[in-house]
């Protein structure tokens, strides 16, 4: 079977989540890969390694227009005859997933944490992460959004072939007038590793002990809503149900006391710790692993450990 | 200016998620509805202010059974003019879409507004969807809008920051966090909503491209295992040797 994997390299990378959707699509059927913008072609055929057995990519769009990128994924539909089309399921595939789903007719799965099943059902999450679904898709063709950290990826070897995939992808839909780019090398809903705090900090100077924590293991920052909307962190880092819902494999929650909205973001995590100073503070029956105690003392300890454990592995 | 603002029903945000029939349909009993809130809080918010700055109407549409009109009534109190009910039975997506686009589509609406998505189904697909449909552009995630003219100046979330971008109407937009602040309704709108117009449209003949077969409750969580704040050896011990996540 024939299946079109659309990866964002719009930051002239190939993200994690990236890659795990082109090796999600190699699990499912012979796998093109569509992206755009300027990317070079070695990046490209490394995807090779991640079951890609050929990338088209158009160089002349770099503009994250939802109806241009739909026209050129369509065309590439149209070039392999794919049967299952893919997407990550970030702010891009969220865009135009849809667009491509009712413009081809074809059943949209969004959110996907599983493989098809041996019938072709998926499973997703629904409920802010509070239960899941089996969807059946009815129709012959099928999209679908994959959540980011939900099934993994393995780096392996192996070259894809890359060709310019030239189309008459249209006007722009809209005009850009400018482009913020978060600080930071990791992002969030991708990040393996998650440091989070919120008003237990008492203050955004005090933040010193977090991101020292972040940066010992090589983890993303995180916060609560308050955190965000008071201003003390930037609005993307917000996790929870008006924020971004993530999946790491372990959150480290600190001063949070775990309202359902912020466990409704988290809930996917494998692995949650939560420090706190309060015993009875609701996010310890979401928790993995708690500690009772006060942040400014129990940071800079954890830090130190973690720090030990890097220099003997 | 005349905006179309859709909105949906979904569990209120605590409700206890259960399934019954053997786990094929939510469990409803003692469920309260409410308006999912990224269609109420942001999308018909921001789209009441902009009408109250730049006059115009607001209408709210709706696909569903005679059990959404609480939350129609809902939002007809906090301040939109008029309603549309399309009597058929919702659940996939494309289906609500094409739903909206029939009715949309000769109603000439200058902004169509979403919600980024429902608390029950997190799919982030009616948006899109109907910006196909009715062949108009799509802007997801807004978290600002405002008008010169017809022309919106709109900040928008991308992969790894913000896009602020300029377009003419008419567009479908979906609204995420910062387009506005919630609005409690207060007595004279919630009298008036009584009486504000609700019409209601049957549904066209439309496929059902998915289907939900059934659903499952995540395993229970294991007791959580309480590390002394003074032993954080322990704490990377068991995240390194036990977890196996660092």
């Amino acid at each position: 079977m024939s299946v079109l994997v659309y990866i964002d390299t719009l930051s002239g990378k190939i993200t994690k989540s990236g890659m795990e959707a082109v090796q999600y699509g190699s699990k499912i059927g012979t796998t093109t890969v569509i992206t755009n913008g300027a990317i070079d072609s070695n990046q490209l055929a490394q995807l090779g390694g991640y079951g890609a057995s050929k990338v088209l990519v158009n160089r002349s769009l770099t503009a994250n227009d939802a109806s241009q990128l739909a026209r050129l994924i369509k065309a590439a539909v149209a070039a392999v005859d794919a049967k299952t089309i893919v997407f990550s399921q970030d702010l891009t595939g969220k865009a135009v997933a849809p667009m491509i789903s009712a413009s081809l007719k074809a059943g949209l799965v969004s959110g996907a944490i599983a493989l098809p099943d041996a019938d072709g059902k998926i499973k997703v999450n629904v409920f802010s992460g509070k239960a899941f679904g089996i969807v059946k898709v009815n129709t012959d063709k099928k999209v679908i959004t994959l959540t980011p950290n939900s099934v993994g990826v393995t780096e392996g070897s192996g070259q894809a072939a890359v060709e310019d995939f030239s189309v008459d992808f249209g006007a722009p839909s809209y005009t850009t007038k400018e482009i913020k780019k978060q600080e930071g090398d990791i992002l969030l809903p991708e990040a393996g590793l998650v440091v989070s705090a919120g008003r237990g900090l008492k203050g955004p100077e005090n933040w010193g002990i977090v991101e020292d924590l972040a940066k010992a293991l090589g983890a993303a920052t995180a916060c609560s809503r308050p955190v965000a909307d008071i201003g003390w962190r930037p609005h993307h880092e917000h996790v929870g149900q008006t924020g971004v819902a993530i999946r790491p494999n372990l959150y480290i929650a600190i001063g949070i006391s775990g309202a359902i909205q912020h466990l409704a973001g988290v809930n996917g995590s494998k692995v949650i710790v939560v420090i706190n100073t309060d015993p009875e503070a609701p996010f310890f029956k979401a928790a993995d692993y708690g500690i009772v105690g006060d942040a400014f003392e129990v940071l800079p300890k954890l830090t130190e450990e973690i720090k030990k454990l890097k220099a003997l592995n | 200016m005349k905006l179309l603002v859709c909105i949906s029903k979904s569990p209120d945000t605590t409700s206890k998620i259960d399934f019954t029939d053997n786990n094929t349909k939510f469990n409803e009993s003692g469920v309260q509805y409410i308006v999912n809130p990224y269609d109420e809080w942001y999308a018909l918010v921001r789209a009441l202010e902009l009408k109250e700055q730049l006059g115009g109407s607001v209408t709210t549409i709706s696909v569903g059974g005679v059990d959404e009109e609480p939350i129609i009534r809902k939002a007809l109190a906090i301040g939109a003019d008029d309603a549309v009910r399309i009597d058929g039975e919702a659940g996939d997506a494309y289906y609500t879409a094409y739903q909206i686009a029939e009715y949309a589509k000769s109603n000439g609406f200058d902004v169509v507004f979403t919600g980024k998505e429902t608390i029950n189904y997190n799919g982030s697909q009616v948006g899109g969807m109907l910006a196909e449909l009715l062949n108009m552009p799509f802007i997801s995630l807004a978290t600002k809008l405002d008008f010169n003219g017809n022309v919106a100046t709109i900040m928008k979330e991308m992969v790894g920051g913000d896009e602020v971008i300029e377009l003419a109407t008419p567009f479908v937009i979906s609204a995420a966090k910062g387009m506005a602040e919630q609005r409690i309704p207060n007595m004279r709108g919630i009298m008036a909503a009584r009486t504000k117009p609700l019409q209601v449209i049957a549904a066209a003949a439309c496929d059902r491209l998915v289907s939900y077969e059934s659903y499952e409750l995540p395993s229970a969580k294991k007791e959580c295992k309480f590390v002394d704040a003074n032993n954080m050896g322990e704490l990377v011990s068991l995240l390194h040797n036990e977890a196996k996540v660092i």
